[in-house]
């Protein structure tokens, strides 16, 4: 009795072996599946609301991770033409499951609105998701915060940007600083150190590893956009005193202008046009593209 | 009352033999495996995956638990003929009834009891290993006392699912005892609706009769407070206080009805 048992366990692991062994030949002779399309069967978030009873929460959590996989997934693919398509009926899911998930409209404002191929280029969808979340948290100043964001980084509007800070400033217990930011961008427009403390509020203030690493990457950039600006400024002085720009950084290290070749934020070499004398970080460094700044404020002309 | 006592340590008993508890293994490991692989995917809001995995996995395991026992409780009875022995005992049919319910309360009890510790344990162990950064962030802290209060009124719902699921074993098969006990789970959930339902219709009867269905149909949905404390919103000692009153309410009702009907029903 106890040898057939031993028999029949034999047979079960051989044939699970078996199974192993087919799939991997399988595999192996015709190719690993393709992945499924990413596919939303059901796009309303108040129907699987419904459809979960009294377990929306949970309901959320799963959705969020199919964003964050969905998001991860199609920024790393190195497909030509690759598309966020869901990205952004997959928040509004999320958010309609879960109105108080916090991170999902943090989320939403920087890679909705992010260039693609980063991600979609859509910061109007950012800023409809935001005012979503405004509506169903009026006392979260973060919301507010990250809907200036959005106006001043990637829209560049800075008088929508200011409105947004000055009302994120008066929600009881937002900091101090936000009203600051509001007169400073009012008065001023963009300016790269209003741009730093934004990135570096986003960094501070991010529940998220993905948030974080882009706040980082963001705060590295504009690390960048100052050490090129003194470069620039070198290689300008360089041109006026020689009447040509250095034919590369070599020059201006033998004449002890420079200790060694400059190095971006990233570790990678810049890159000098000889031409004319501009400097940029090469399109293999981890920064490359560098991000349009945002400008200084124009009032518009007196009608 | 001593009678009462021992129908439901019987029962209890009875669960346990059944290896109802073995639900336990699953939901432990459901919440260690949760908890590993999680934090891989969710982006910082592990803590707050636990919390919503845990809570509904305990109110989705006790259900399971309150129908698919609850429905057997008085039919197996009388499928085995153990009814007619039993019933020749100094025992009343309402102590049997009260009894029963008992059992597989405290069998709920007991569910829940070791769920929430291992919940908050699975909880103290993140905290402790979690980059504290997020866990600084989080909503609510991860060992949240008013997790509690969720996990309360999870077991008072079940115990009212259980009264109801109780009910239609007094007079009906498992299968429809079940499909009538999910079905009013599922129609409790919506209640809210039947009470707005003037706002959809013209019929000043049909909304009557909406209205009048809402106060009859038992409501569970004010029982589901769980993103309310995983969020850290505020909830009232009072909300919880006047559910748990209609809960009790409701239950001691249907007890008294499946008391009725059992009492009623001949066994020759």
């Amino acid at each position: 009795m106890k040898q057939n048992g031993l028999i029949f366990a034999a047979v079960l692991v051989v044939l699970l072996g078996a199974t192993v062994g087919v799939e991997v030949i399988r595999d192996h002779v015709y190719g690993q599946p393709r992945p499924a399309e990413a596919v939303l069967y059901v796009r309303s978030g108040e129907f699987l609301k419904r459809a979960s009873l009294a377990n929306a929460s949970l309901f959320a959590d799963v959705y969020w991770l199919r964003t964050i996989q969905y998001y991860g997934g199609t920024r790393r693919s190195k497909q030509s033409g690759k598309r966020y398509d869901l990205l952004y009926p997959l928040l509004d899911i999320v958010t309609a499951l879960d109105p108080k998930f916090t991170i999902a409209y943090r989320f939403g404002a920087v890679f909705l609105a992010e260039k693609y191929p980063g991600g979609p280029g859509r910061p109007d969808l950012s800023i409809a998701l935001l005012e979503k979340g405004i509506r169903a948290d009026p006392l979260k100043w973060q919301y507010e915060h990250d809907l200036g964001f959005v106006y001043y980084w990637y829209l560049h509007d800075y008088r929508k940007a200011a409105e947004s800070f000055r009302r994120g400033g008066d929600v009881p217990g937002a900091p101090w600083w936000m009203r600051s930011l509001a007169a400073v961008t009012y008065g001023k427009g963009g300016d790269r150190q209003t741009s730093r403390l934004l990135w570096l509020q986003l960094y501070q203030t991010a529940d998220n590893e993905w948030l974080r690493n882009n706040a980082q990457l963001r705060l590295a950039q504009l690390d960048a956009l100052d050490q090129i600006d003194r470069l620039e400024k070198m290689v300008a002085e360089w041109s006026r005193r020689t009447g040509a720009p250095p034919a590369s950084w070599q020059t201006l290290v033998q004449a002890g202008w420079l200790n060694g070749e400059p190095l971006d934020p990233a570790g990678t070499p810049y890159v000098l046009d000889p031409r004319t004398g501009r400097v940029d970080v090469l399109p293999d460094s981890k920064l490359y593209p560098l991000p349009t700044e945002p400008g200084a404020w124009i009032p518009p002309p007196p009608s | 009352m001593k009678v009462v006592g021992s129908v439901a340590l019987n029962v209890f008993k009875e669960s346990v033999r059944e290896k109802v508890l073995y639900n336990l293994v699953l939901f432990a490991v459901l919440l260690i495996g949760a908890s590993y692989l999680i934090g891989q995917l969710t982006a910082g809001q592990d803590i707050k995956f636990i919390k919503d995995l845990g809570l509904s996995a305990t109110a989705i395991f006790g259900l399971f638990i309150a129908v698919f026992i609850g429905i057997g409780l008085v039919w197996k009875e009388v499928e085995r003929r153990s009814i007619y022995s039993l019933l020749a005992k100094p025992i009343t049919r309402v102590d049997f009834i009260l009894g029963k319910y008992a059992g597989l309360v405290l069998t709920l009890f007991v569910n829940l009891a070791v769920m929430t510790v291992a919940l908050y344990a699975v909880l103290g162990a993140m905290a402790l290993l979690g980059p504290s950064a997020l866990v600084a962030a989080l909503d609510a802290p991860p060992l949240d006392p008013r997790l509690l209060l969720a996990i309360g009124l999870i077991f008072v719902e079940l115990a009212l699912v259980t009264a109801i699921a109780l009910f239609f074993s007094t007079f009906s098969s498992p299968i429809l005892s079940a499909a009538f006990t999910f079905g009013l789970y599922i129609v409790g959930q919506f209640s809210a609706d039947l009470k707005r339902f003037e706002q959809v219709v013209d019929s000043r009867a049909a909304a009557w009769l909406a209205r009048a269905l809402y106060y009859l149909l038992p409501n569970l949905a004010p029982f589901d407070i769980k993103a309310l404390v995983v969020h850290g919103q505020p909830i009232s000692a009072g909300y919880v206080l006047m559910t748990v009153c209609y809960g009790v309410v409701y239950i001691v009702f249907v007890l008294l009805a499946a008391a009725l009907v059992f009492a009623r029903r001949d066994f020759k």
